[in-house]
């Protein structure tokens, strides 16, 4: 290198003999994608992101070819059970009616009649001095007096009656039940009998055929032990595959929450472009009918729509949402696309190439929408989360998707009641909304750092 | 930063802190100015225990806030559990559900009119007697078409009381009138079997025509706009937010009232928000839901249970158009269904029973229950007999295959499980396509008025203690039977049931009415409405009740100790 | 002066506005199928038609849309069909106030919240606190309201339980004590999209030539920060202020429904379920016009604050 200290002779100032070399570039040209991929690879968070984006989108599309369970597919012995409940069961008879006249003991007792499954519990007890009714209840703690004796199952009517059937939601585990005798006004005496029961989960050989857990019902004698379906999330309220469910409202929720920010922001990009190549007159009405637009409260129409347009008997639902979020969101990103136009309207380039002759249509899908793509593409990544969470919000004051369609917004919904119970039911839908918005959020700021110099973020 | 910022960094931390602190100050300044700007339009409420032994209040919840507490226009149960605290009419339930004298000291029935002595210690909560003019003025407004009063319909048994209502005659010509100041003389259309059971219900209290006057047309739409009959008065209702009751000194039977406040601070119908009132011991008593039900066995809470009254049922559309008119289709249906394992395992709620019939076990006969005289058949899921129905059913209406059906149905949770439930059901069963059409409120009131469903998921509860608010339902001139069920041999049995004095022949009209709608399959009974819940120990004496209003606490009281 | 003209035209624009909120209102509420005069028991033909005429149902659509359009022109939104002897006036007159009054705390909690939030991970950049306000402000971003608001009530349960005290009520409203977590619960999400915000944004002005200079200069530590650092970070928070307002003042439906709040927001929902016309109408109306008038007001003032804002 030279140095300032040098003293110059002749040689020096000689012209250099021509090489092509000093033509050539050192590095590749990059267009403006390729740059912009350059520095979104370079981001760790954003391409972990797109990664789970890209796993979520195969999780709806491809995991129900996958996991090949129907996701409607009811299964009232599997109510609610949790990822890794016990699975087996234990083949019995079916259960044949029940007389249990004069199967009552005389002691002052509480026995079963019969062994204690999950398909019924029959209980049979003695008379308890000056009882004229009784009353029976089942609890998860063994009977103290005093104590609460737990939910009353029922209240029979008359002395003699002194046996009863329990077939409420019953689960393989242990219950304590509890009679009570009443006077004739109804009021607990103060003597009571109590029985510590473990339930036997049981299935009918006909039940386990109807389910596919074998194949012929003559291969299933009583006691054989036989393994319900897997669920690996568990179950709903109807015991219904979770997983299944999430797949499917996946697709739901997805395509709302993707297809909606699609459409309108294609509706926006024509609308505003028009606006703001056109200009005048022109611009001013149609910015003032967005005006208008923007105007609407947005929870507030979106309810209104929805109860407007209806969901007839067997729809899903999910259009009138679309059509709802379309209409009423239009209007930022035609807004957004047309000050960018007017912008750029001005730019030497787009003067020059008038200049050259090119006609309108050809400048905006030449010049003008190609310049405007980065912030269109940005403004898309964050409006999916926003959609998602529009989808969830009206699922949870019951004005979204119709049953039996699954949304994650609508399993969210559900499992919220029960969430202290069967927290499974609210976890995974809440998980699977808050990963993806969480996704589509990170996404998109690194999107907007690797699209857009002007925006570009300080992190 | 570098390590050359350090001094801006303890500088700018420091800052930030102060920043801090003067926010926190700043938001809890802002939120004191904002509850006393609250305070003084009347928001105000402490937060208070559950039950207050000294000052002899008891704080409670309440599902939703009462439209309007107008009796003569009240329809909803929020409004008759209210008034029935606040309000009296000439009769009264006492605790074990029987009629008691209330207004009416003593009273008489005939088979052609009734006549009522009105107590002359009844007074209004201003301290006027209240007299038999008021009932004169209840009735006439409610039976006036200008009032538009949806329960017009339970006066009909008085005389003109309908052509009135209808505009054919004159508000005036309403056959009550007050013969003097404490004695009321009714007259009836037809003979009535039941209308001591009648005069019990909302519509049927007094209300004090220039107190009604007054008010502008406002009437009962706050607490100041009302003058109170019953135990209880209000002295607060904050719209959507609270209700306050006190006990009201010119009660008649002021010493049987053992409570001095009765607070509602909350509205809400979310059921977890209930429990976790309930928990923090914030409210005397909540229901409690399936979700809940395990909370409160954890909890070790007294679980307290009782039938509500109601019936619930799928009602089949019986018009001329619809495949549901085909009888073995209903079979088909009911056979297929299953309501014990719906109850069971769907449902999952102690307090509810299988649905056998139209008419609840609770009701009562000539001398045992009704359903002990006139006991129901029973229909138990068979697949079999249900696909050799739907055979059957496709000959006779000449289909391959059975269009979907559509099952219209409410929003609320229950509701819409029901409904999935029965569309897998139906289709495992019988490969039957059930569209589900889930509606709000109105709207499915407006299809099952328009009869645009194949099967709807509905329910009655009961407005008096007879089988005949149960057993009118599907008479084919009553607007109630959105089906437009229609079948002679109903109607006329209606009509004897209606018209006898004879409780053995009504009963027997009420036994035959059971049969018809069991053979027809005009409805698949699904349950009868359970509801369990949980009291506040000290809160003795509440009394649950299916006719009337419920929770009855006008007798309740904290025990001390 | 031009400010009173500006101020002018955009009132007359507001006013076009409000009236297409109260078309398009009127329009979509009468193609809503059903019908609010449905009760659960019944009526007959006369009794209907009484209804009918008490509502002016009974008027074809065009004098129905007149009469409403000349009602709402003086200020009168009509008796509501499920509350038959209240106005719907009344109605909002004293809900409006809560859900007003849950939202000013939301957005100054989460305005003053994001303000600290974001100037304390700024200063910590990628050391333990950042990353731990951060991963909170993720999560307030990406989990639903409704959990959130079911959690925050269940935290207040699980205190007054530790605690063995009542310090927080579960539910209802009318004390200082009723707010605090409805409004956190509710100001959270903006907090946590205001506390980036700010981040970045102290983050670029840390790094610019007059805090440099300023430091070169010797002027203390202190002064810099508040002087230049925090004043300049701050102006992007508040230009975004404004929408928020609107969002949160709907986004109150959740936190009143979950917390039994008695403000318009849950109001309204119980409207659409009952298909109270009239309750429904005012209260879309009515919150159109607000937020109309709302962000007149902030454009003016940022025209009155900020002379660099050219008043279009």
């Amino acid at each position: 290198m030279p140095s300032p200290h040098m003293t110059l002779s002749a040689d020096d100032l000689a012209p250099l003999p021509r090489t092509e070399a000093a033509n050539t570039l050192v590095r590749p040209s990059l267009s403006y994608w390729e740059d912009a991929w350059r520095r979104l690879r370079s981001n760790p968070r954003a391409i972990v992101s797109l990664g789970i984006v890209v796993s979520l989108l195969l999780f709806a599309l491809v995991g129900p070819l996958v996991w090949r369970v129907d996701p409607a597919q009811q299964d009232v012995d599997q109510i609610s059970q949790p990822p890794g409940a016990d699975r087996s069961a234990t083949v019995a008879a079916p259960l044949a009616p029940w007389r249990p006249d004069g199967r009552a003991p005389d002691a002052p007792v509480l026995a079963l009649d019969g062994a204690a499954t999950t398909q019924a519990v029959r209980l049979v007890w003695g008379p308890l001095p000056g009882a004229e009714r009784y009353r029976v209840y089942r609890n998860l703690y063994p009977a103290e007096r005093g104590q609460a004796f737990g939910m009353p199952l029922a209240e029979l009517s008359g002395q003699e009656v002194r046996a009863f059937e329990d077939r409420l939601d019953l689960r393989p585990q242990t219950w304590h039940y509890t009679v009570v005798g009443l006077d004739a006004r109804g009021n607990a005496l103060p003597d009571f009998v109590t029985l510590p029961v473990t339930l036997a989960r049981v299935i009918t050989a006909a039940d386990a055929v109807a389910r596919g857990m074998a194949d012929r019902e003559q291969d299933l004698p009583p006691g054989t032990v036989v393994k319900f379906a897997l669920h690996p999330l568990g179950t709903d309220y109807l015991g219904r595959d979770l997983l299944a469910r999430l797949m499917h409202g996946a697709q739901v929720s997805l395509f709302i929450g993707l297809c909606a920010p699609l459409l309108y922001i294609l509706i926006g990009v024509v609308y505003g472009s028009l606006a703001g190549f056109v200009g005048g007159r022109v611009d001013q009405l149609l910015m003032r009918i967005a005006d208008f637009v923007v105007a609407l409260p947005f929870l507030l129409f979106m309810i209104l729509f929805k109860i407007a347009f209806g969901i007839g008997p067997g729809e899903s639902g999910i259009m009138p949402m679309l059509v709802a979020l379309v209409l009423l969101s239009w209007p930022a990103s035609s807004r957004l696309v047309r000050g960018q136009i007017l912008q750029m309207r001005e730019e030497g380039y787009v003067g020059a190439a008038r200049l050259l002759g090119a006609s309108s249509p050809y400048l905006i899908a030449r010049h003008m929408l190609p310049n405007t793509l980065g912030v269109i593409i940005v403004t898309l990544t964050f409006a999916v989360p926003s959609a998602i969470f529009t989808e969830a919000f009206l699922s949870f004051i019951g004005m979204g998707v119709a049953p039996p369609t699954p949304s994650w917004g609508s399993m969210c919904n559900e499992g919220i009641k029960s969430m202290l119970e069967h927290p499974h039911e609210i976890i995974f839908p809440a998980l699977f909304i808050s990963v993806t918005v969480l996704a589509f959020n990170l996404l998109g700021d690194g999107l907007r750092d690797a699209l857009d110099a002007r925006m570009r973020s300080r992190e | 930063m570098t390590s050359s910022g350090t001094s801006l960094d303890r500088a700018a931390l420091k800052q930030i802190g102060l920043l801090g602190a003067g926010a926190i100050a700043a938001i809890a300044g802002l939120m004191y100015l904002l509850a006393w700007a609250a305070d003084s339009t009347g928001t105000g409420s402490a937060v208070k225990p559950a039950v207050d032994p000294t000052g002899r209040t008891i704080t409670l919840l309440l599902r939703e806030e009462p439209p309007q507490l107008n009796t003569t226009l009240a329809t909803d149960q929020v409004s008759s559990f209210v008034l029935g605290h606040v309000m009296q009419g000439l009769l009264r339930y006492d605790i074990d559900g029987r009629l008691e004298a209330g207004i009416a000291e003593r009273w008489t029935i005939t088979e052609t009119g009734a006549t009522f002595y009105l107590r002359a210690d009844a007074r209004w909560s201003n301290g006027s007697p209240i007299t038999a003019h008021d009932f004169v003025f209840a009735w006439r407004t409610a039976v006036d078409p200008a009032s538009a009063s949806q329960y017009a319909f339970i006066l009909f048994p008085i005389r003109h009381a309908e052509a009135i209502n209808s505009g054919a005659r004159a508000v005036t010509e309403l056959g009550v009138r007050a013969a003097d100041d404490l004695t009321l003389e009714v007259d009836f259309e037809r003979p009535i079997a039941h209308f001591e059971k009648l005069v019990a219900y909302t519509t049927y209290y007094p209300v004090n025509e220039a107190f009604y006057r007054s008010t502008n047309g406002r009437y009962g739409a706050d607490y100041d706009t009302l003058l109170y009959s019953g135990p209880f008065m209000l002295t607060r209702w904050v719209h959507g937010a609270q209700l306050r009751m006190e006990k009201n000194p010119h009660y008649w039977d002021r010493e049987s009232v053992r409570l001095d406040v009765i607070d509602f601070p909350y509205l809400t119908e979310d059921p977890s928000t209930q429990v976790n009132l309930f928990k923090d011991g914030r409210i005397a008593m909540t229901g409690l839901s399936e979700q809940s039900l395990e909370e409160a066995l954890k909890q070790r809470w007294h679980i307290n249970r009782f039938m509500d009254g109601s019936v619930f049922y799928t009602e089949f559309n019986h018009r001329p158009d619809r495949v549901t008119r085909n009888r073995n289709l209903r079979l088909a249906i009911a056979h297929a269904l299953d309501a014990d394992e719906l109850v069971n395992k769907v449902i999952k709620i102690p307090g509810f029973l299988t649905g056998r019939s139209l008419f609840p076990s609770w009701l009562q006969g000539v001398d045992r229950t009704l359903r002990e005289e006139y006991p129901v058949p029973q229909r138990t899921p068979d697949t079999a007999q249900a696909r050799a129905y739907l055979a059957l059913a496709l000959d006779e209406l000449g289909l391959d295959q059975l269009p979907p059906l559509m099952l219209l149905t409410g929003d609320t949770p229950l509701s819409a499980r029901q409904a999935e439930y029965y569309q897998a059901r139906l289709k495992s069963e019988l490969n039957v396509d059930i569209r589900i059409d889930k509606q709000t409120f109105k709207q499915r009131l407006a299809k099952m008025t328009s009869g645009d469903f194949d099967l709807v998921a509905a329910g009655w509860g009961p407005d008096f203690n007879d089988p005949l608010t149960f057993g009118d339902l599907f008479a084919s001139w009553n607007l109630n039977n959105r089906g437009r069920y229609a079948n002679p041999e109903l109607d006329r049995q209606v009509r004897i049931a209606q018209a006898s004095l004879d409780p053995a022949e009504r009963m027997a009209a009420f036994g035959a009415i059971q049969q018809i709608i069991h053979d027809d399959v005009v409805i698949f009974p699904e349950f009868e409405r359970g509801l369990v819940y949980v009291l506040h120990p000290a809160l003795k004496g509440v009394v649950r009740r299916a006719v009337g209003a419920d929770p009855d606490l006008t007798r309740a009281y904290i025990e001390e100790g | 002066m031009t400010l009173w003209r500006y101020a002018l035209r955009r009132l007359l624009q507001g006013i076009v506005t409000v009236w297409f909120i109260a078309t398009a209102t009127f329009l979509a509420m009468h193609a809503v199928p059903g019908d609010p005069l449905m009760s659960d028991k019944a009526v007959t033909p006369e009794i209907r038609a009484n209804l009918e005429a008490k509502y002016g149902l009974d008027q074809p659509l065009h004098r129905q849309y007149l009469i409403y359009i000349s009602n709402l022109a003086r200020g009168d939104f009509g008796i509501s069909f499920t509350q038959k002897n209240r106005e719907v006036n009344d109605i909002i007159r004293e809900h409006f106030p809560v859900s007003a009054t849950l939202g000013i705390l939301a957005i100054v909690i989460a305005g003053m919240g994001g303000v600290v939030w974001g100037a304390l991970t700024a200063l910590y950049r990628n050391r333990l606190p950042d990353t731990a306000i951060m991963f909170l402000v993720i999560l307030a971003i990406s989990v639903p309201g409704f959990v959130i608001a079911a959690l925050g009530q269940l935290a207040i349960v699980g205190l007054n339980r530790v605690t063995g005290i009542p310090l927080l009520p579960v539910a209802g409203w009318g004390s200082v004590s009723h707010m605090l977590i409805p409004a956190l619960v509710l100001g959270l999400g903006t907090m946590a999209y205001l506390t980036r915000l700010m981040r970045s944004s102290m983050l670029e002005v840390i790094a610019t030539d007059y805090i440099r200079t300023a430091r070169a200069k010797g002027i203390p530590a202190t002064r810099i920060f508040t002087h230049h650092a925090l004043r300049n970070a701050v102006l992007p928070v508040i230009t975004v202020l404004g929408p928020a307002i609107a969002g949160i003042t709907t986004g109150g439906f959740v936190v009143e429904l979950v917390f039994a709040i008695p403000g318009l927001g849950r109001y309204f929902v119980q409207a659409v379920q009952q298909l109270d016309y009239t309750v429904i109408m005012g209260t879309t109306v009515f919150y159109g016009a607000f937020l109309v008038f709302m962000v007149i007001v902030v454009d003016l003032l940022y025209g009155i604050v900020d002379p660099r804002v050219r008043l279009e």
